[in-house]
């Protein structure tokens, strides 16, 4: 079971190579992007179950020992991780081959697509700090690609602004690993775990504080989160859908990956707070403002990483295990969002609210694929986003934290606003254009949009609705996972297989 | 020696930081350029200093620590390939739009412009 470790990574980067040797024939291309994420997708589930069944998966990568060698380790929160973002990654490729636009137009598409679920296999198992970072540049690199593609003159603006952004975050990561280094004397996780403890307390704090820094502008962390709405919404929408969905996502994981790892007595838990809450009322503000749905949906993703940093801000295992929760859903549900933004645009002609309109007559069935995650990101129950919403409250009052979840809740009136604005904006209220509508309509062919554009966005919403339904069982998984992060000592055991490493608890 | 190297990377990462701070795309990237070379100074200078370590070459415990340069060596090639695409960016800019500016978002500037002299809307 562990050599599977490999495949998620390996196999892309394969396919990646095939895809562009095969750039001549675009059927080719496809059959192998498919091919390859529907194997990742089926291995992923496949070490979910054995991790959840058997604990932690460590995978030594040439057989070098751990303080010499890279390892990959799989934990359940990283097992989690990468079957949602395969998933997702799989949907929005489909979505991408339907959708008359970047993918068809490119012959780079697929293969720089495929390095980036390489790079995002690669930072959700990698067990590294360094490799972590290679991950990230790999992931990113092949961003910065996807996001200039056809290189029109929004495109290039946006990525520029995208690019420098990434690589000051990469520089101070760099900075961060080369100082942890000459503290530590390693970059391997589970060594620095054992090591880091013996620093002097401002020191380590320090490093607490940096790492927050640096993933946080991945992340889009209040006050560093400026770049996401600058860059995202000129993306082509699977574009975007894969960056809102994932790259942030990422950020976060690295985020509870690090502090909880690394730093377990020192985790800047009020700094967390106040930074969370800033990116709720600051994100959702920022949306309220907006005119075009899929910015109106970029200033969201930031509000959203604000209840998922709330949830490690409370530093117990029922507040990660929100977060964590939280987390898995976010993806599915934001993912959808930017799907069905992107169907509004190709049916539409256009996505500024006060173009379009009354599209729940021309298209119902995009009405209902925006409806139901829409109402699953703003908390409406029995939806997903209900569920995590209240997990995350509940960890709040539990730990006594009255004002940050005052302030979640405040934010998820106001996200309720944008969403009935956008509803309003572009499904029930008369149409500014609607001769140019409806000759959007008639090029877009069908009356809800291509069929490989519809499929997967149903598959998605689907998904959604699984969650929902199975909230349970996946709640009870999360809390397993968050057991496994609060406390570091299983993961540095399971690494470097030594029992008792740096004193137990008495499991 | 360790505060030279340490002096060196503050000035390098002062100087990256105010050219970062620009408004012509080039100096952002020559910015961008001096702030990656600070990080590697940083990255050597966490290493111990010696001989070159080569297996078979001499005594083990004076080599100098080769995990370092091996990560400055990796930070090294990723910057190089990012640089080159920023450039190639900044070139694909300069061919449209014939400036080096980086301007504001337009999204945000229609705002601006729409609540601003009209007052609230």
């Amino acid at each position: 079971m562990r050599q599977l470790l490999a495949v998620p990574v390996v196999l892309p980067l394969l396919g990646a190579a095939v895809s562009i040797l095969s750039g001549r024939s675009r059927v080719v291309q496809r059959v192998v992007g498919v091919t390859v994420l529907t194997v990742v997708t089926g291995v992923a589930v496949a070490i979910l179950v054995h991790v959840d069944g058997h604990g932690t998966l460590v995978s030594r990568a040439g057989g070098w020992p751990a303080s010499i060698g890279i390892s990959l380790v799989v934990d359940r929160f990283a097992a989690m991780m990468l079957v949602v973002g395969e998933v997702m990654l799989l949907c929005v490729l489909v979505y991408a081959i339907g959708e008359p636009g970047a993918e068809r137009n490119h012959v780079g598409f697929q293969s720089a697509y495929l390095v980036l679920a390489a790079g995002v296999a690669l930072a959700f198992t990698t067990g590294d700090l360094f490799n972590l970072f290679v991950a990230f540049e790999m992931m990113l690199t092949a961003s910065y690609v996807l996001l200039t593609l056809g290189g029109e003159r929004e495109q290039v603006r946006s990525g520029t602004t995208y690019v420098v952004i990434s690589l000051l975050a990469s520089t101070l990561f760099v900075a961060t690993v080369a100082l942890l280094y000459s503290a530590t004397g390693t970059v391997d996780l589970a060594l620095l775990a054992e090591r880091i403890p013996s620093l002097a307390p401002a020191v380590r704090s320090a490093f607490a504080v940096l790492f927050v820094v640096v993933f946080g502008i991945k992340a889009a962390l209040f006050p560093l989160f400026f770049w996401l709405p600058d860059s995202y919404p000129n993306a082509p929408s699977p574009i975007t859908a894969v960056f809102a969905g994932l790259l942030t996502k990422v950020g976060v994981y690295a985020i509870i990956r690090t502090q909880l790892l690394l730093f377990p007595a020192d985790v800047p838990a009020r700094l967390l707070l106040v930074l969370a809450a800033a990116t709720m009322v600051v994100g959702v503000l920022g949306a309220i403002a907006q005119d075009d749905v899929k910015r109106i949906l970029s200033f969201d993703i930031v509000s959203q990483v604000g209840y998922m940093i709330m949830g490690l801000g409370f530093v117990t295992v029922a507040g990660v295990a929100a977060a964590v929760f939280y987390v898995v859903q976010h993806i599915l549900v934001k993912t959808t969002l930017f799907l069905s933004g992107g169907l509004i645009e190709h049916v539409g002609g256009s996505s500024r609210l006060s173009r379009i309109g009354n599209m729940v007559r021309s298209a119902p069935g995009v009405a209902a694929l925006f409806f139901v995650p829409a109402l699953a990101l703003v908390g409406i129950p029995p939806l997903s986003g209900f569920v995590g919403k209240l997990a995350l409250v509940e960890a709040g009052f539990d730990a006594g934290e009255h004002t940050v979840v005052g302030i979640s809740l405040v934010v998820s009136l106001l996200t309720l606003y944008v969403m009935v604005k956008i509803w309003n904006g572009v499904f029930w209220s008369p149409s500014e254009e609607p001769e140019a509508q409806a000759a959007a309509a008639r090029r877009a062919g069908r009356a809800n949009g291509p069929v490989w554009m519809v499929a997967p966005t149903t598959v998605l919403v689907a998904c959604t609705l699984a969650v929902a339904v199975a909230a349970g069982p996946l709640y009870s998984l999360s809390t397993r996972a968050a057991r496994d992060l609060v406390d570091p000592h299983r993961y540095v055991e399971a690494v470097t297989q030594r029992v008792g490493a740096g004193g137990g608890s008495g499991r | 020696m360790t505060v030279l190297m340490a002096a060196t990377a503050a000035l390098l990462f002062s100087v990256g930081t105010y050219l970062v701070l620009q408004r012509k795309l080039s100096r952002i990237i020559i910015g961008l350029g001096l702030l990656t070379h600070g990080a590697n100074v940083l990255l050597i200078t966490s290493g111990r200093r010696g001989t070159p370590p080569i297996v078979g070459t001499g005594d083990p415990a004076r080599f100098s620590d080769p995990l370092p340069q091996a990560l400055a060596l990796t930070a090294i090639v990723i910057t190089f390939a990012v640089s080159a695409l920023l450039l190639a960016l900044a070139y694909r800019s300069w061919l449209l739009t014939h400036d080096d500016e980086v301007e504001d978002d337009v999204g945000d500037r229609a705002i601006a412009a729409a609540r601003g002299p009209e007052g609230d809307e």
